[in-house]
Order: C-alpha cells, then sequence, then structure tokens
C-alpha cells in the first residue's frame, strides 16, 4: 500500500458538483432487453420500465470520474442502491439524468482502507417532472 | 399472472410469495450489455479471482432487479412500487439458487393511499442474507 491518500484532493474537489444532465431517449427495444436481461417476463414491461431500469441510465460524466480518480484503492463494490418513484418511466420518454457525489467516508475494513463513496441521482421526464430519485453507495477498497 | 392481492388482505407479518432465481454468466453477460455495468468481476472469472473473489458474482443492482420482480409479480396491475432499496451485504455466485423473500412490517393510510412497508431480503444456498432492504408499495383496497 503507497502512503498516497485515500480521499484525494481530486475525489474531494468533486463533492456537491452536479453532473449532467444525461439525456436517455426511452426506446422501446432499450426496456425489452432490460426486461430480458433481468429474466422478467411481466407484459407491463413492454410499455414502462421495470423498477431497477433506473440502473440502465447511467450518470456516466460521474462515475468515469469516480471509478477512475486517482487512488491507492483498486478494487469496487456496489455498496447499497435506493430508488423512490414518483412517475413511471415509459417507452417514448425523454430522460434526464443528472447526478452527484454527496459524502465521502473512510472506514478501516477487514481488508484495509475502505472508502465509500455516496451519489445521488435525479431522472427528469420530458415534462419536467421528477420520475424517480436515486441513490447509490460505492466502495472502494 | 396471481390474483389480485387487497390491502385489506395483508396484516404485518404476512409474507410475500418468494422468487427463486438461478443467475448463469450469461445472464450477467446480457445484464451487463442491456445496464452498461461491465466491471469484469461479473463476467470475467480470472479477473474475479485475481481481485479475490471467490468467483463471477452477480450484480448487486441484478440480485436487486430479482427482489423488484418479486414485488411487482405480488403487488399485480392494482399496486405500484413507491419505493425500493437494498444493501448488498454478501455475495451472489452464478450458477446457485438466488432466493428472494418479503415481508410486510406495516400497513398504514397516507395522503389517502393504502400504503405497506416491506422488508425484502435475498438469500444464496447457505442460507446467508446478501441483500437486505425495504420497499414501500401501495395496494387497492377491496371497495
Amino acid at each position: 500500500m503507497s502512503d498516497e491518500p485515500v480521499v484525494s484532493e481530486e475525489l474531494k474537489s468533486l463533492l456537491n458538483i452536479e453532473f449532467g444532465p444525461e439525456v436517455y431517449e426511452i426506446e422501446k427495444g432499450m426496456v425489452r432487453k432490460f426486461a430480458e436481461a433481468v429474466d422478467d417476463p411481466n407484459p407491463a414491461w413492454q410499455q414502462s420500465a421495470p423498477p431497477t431500469f433506473a440502473a440502465a441510465l447511467v450518470p456516466a460524466g460521474l462515475l468515469h470520474k469516480l471509478f477512475n480518480v486517482r487512488t491507492p484503492l483498486t478494487r469496487l463494490l456496489n455498496g447499497a442502491s435506493e430508488l423512490e418513484y414518483f412517475h413511471p418511466i415509459r417507452v417514448g420518454d425523454v430522460i434526464s439524468v443528472t447526478a452527484k457525489l454527496t459524502r465521502l467516508r473512510q472506514m478501516e475494513g477487514k481488508e484495509g482502507p475502505t472508502l465509500f463513496m455516496f451519489t445521488e441521482v435525479t431522472y427528469t421526464n420530458q415534462r419536467g417532472e421528477v420520475a424517480v430519485k436515486g441513490k447509490n453507495t460505492y466502495i472502494k477498497y | 399472472m396471481a390474483e389480485q392481492v387487497f390491502y385489506e388482505d395483508i396484516e404485518a407479518g404476512s409474507e410475500i410469495p418468494a422468487l427463486v432465481k438461478y443467475p448463469t454468466t450469461m445472464q450477467l453477460v446480457k445484464y451487463a450489455g442491456a445496464s452498461g455495468d461491465f466491471y469484469q468481476i461479473h463476467y470475467d472469472k480470472d479477473f474475479a479471482l485475481a481481485n479475490g473473489l471467490p468467483g463471477v458474482i452477480v450484480h448487486g443492482w441484478l440480485a436487486l432487479s430479482f427482489l423488484g420482480q418479486m414485488l411487482t409479480d405480488w403487488l399485480g396491475e392494482g399496486g405500484t412500487l413507491l419505493k425500493l432499496n437494498g444493501s448488498y451485504r454478501g455475495m451472489n455466485l452464478v450458477h446457485e439458487d438466488l432466493i428472494c423473500n418479503g415481508k410486510v412490517t406495516k400497513k398504514y393510510i397516507e395522503d389517502g393511499r393504502n400504503c405497506v412497508r416491506v422488508e425484502i431480503w435475498a438469500e444464496n444456498p447457505q442460507g446467508e442474507k446478501t441483500v437486505t432492504g425495504s420497499a414501500v408499495v401501495t395496494l387497492p383496497s377491496r371497495g
């Protein structure tokens, strides 16, 4: 393990900066592919998105930064996910995704230093309504 | 499809019908493609082993998707999902059962809606809880 800090200035500089919007057109084939991938044959997913579909609307700008920031911790796991639904995401919607890093927490885990990165993501539809809000915790160790 | 479940039918302690899934490496590859999560621990066994993992592990989001399926199967057309969350506490390996469970913890009326709080969890075949979480749903009335 190097002496490099686990929480670098570069990482800290990302805190509470809003990334996006990244705009996703919700195509029928994309929803069908997701439902097939999770192996959920519910016919409702021909028109609207299954519960975890938001995971496919990636806030790539923020995640690319988080996963590639210089740190001595090289391994990554997903720690927790949380979704709150306000309006269904339907085929034909256009969803704008914005995201930010809200908190960093360093702990001493059983495999050495462990870093928790807390993110919040907002999914807004073409009518300006917040469709879904998400929170995710990523763990670097 | 099962018959519609109604708010009046359930109480704290009511169990949700379990859902057993059997994720394969092929399914994880499909999920990687559909979600855009191409982290190699989910399909490249050599990479997973070199990262100190016991093998290819199921995406946390995929396990949570299975819990979501269990809930929406139970809710039917008349219910809605308001909140869903899960903490990934352990690992699910491919080519073994992933068992989804849920239990009602509370029912209450809020903003005129029949809300139900549900504890949810996923287990591996050893009976270890690999995902624990909760959900809030609405159910229709018989009325």
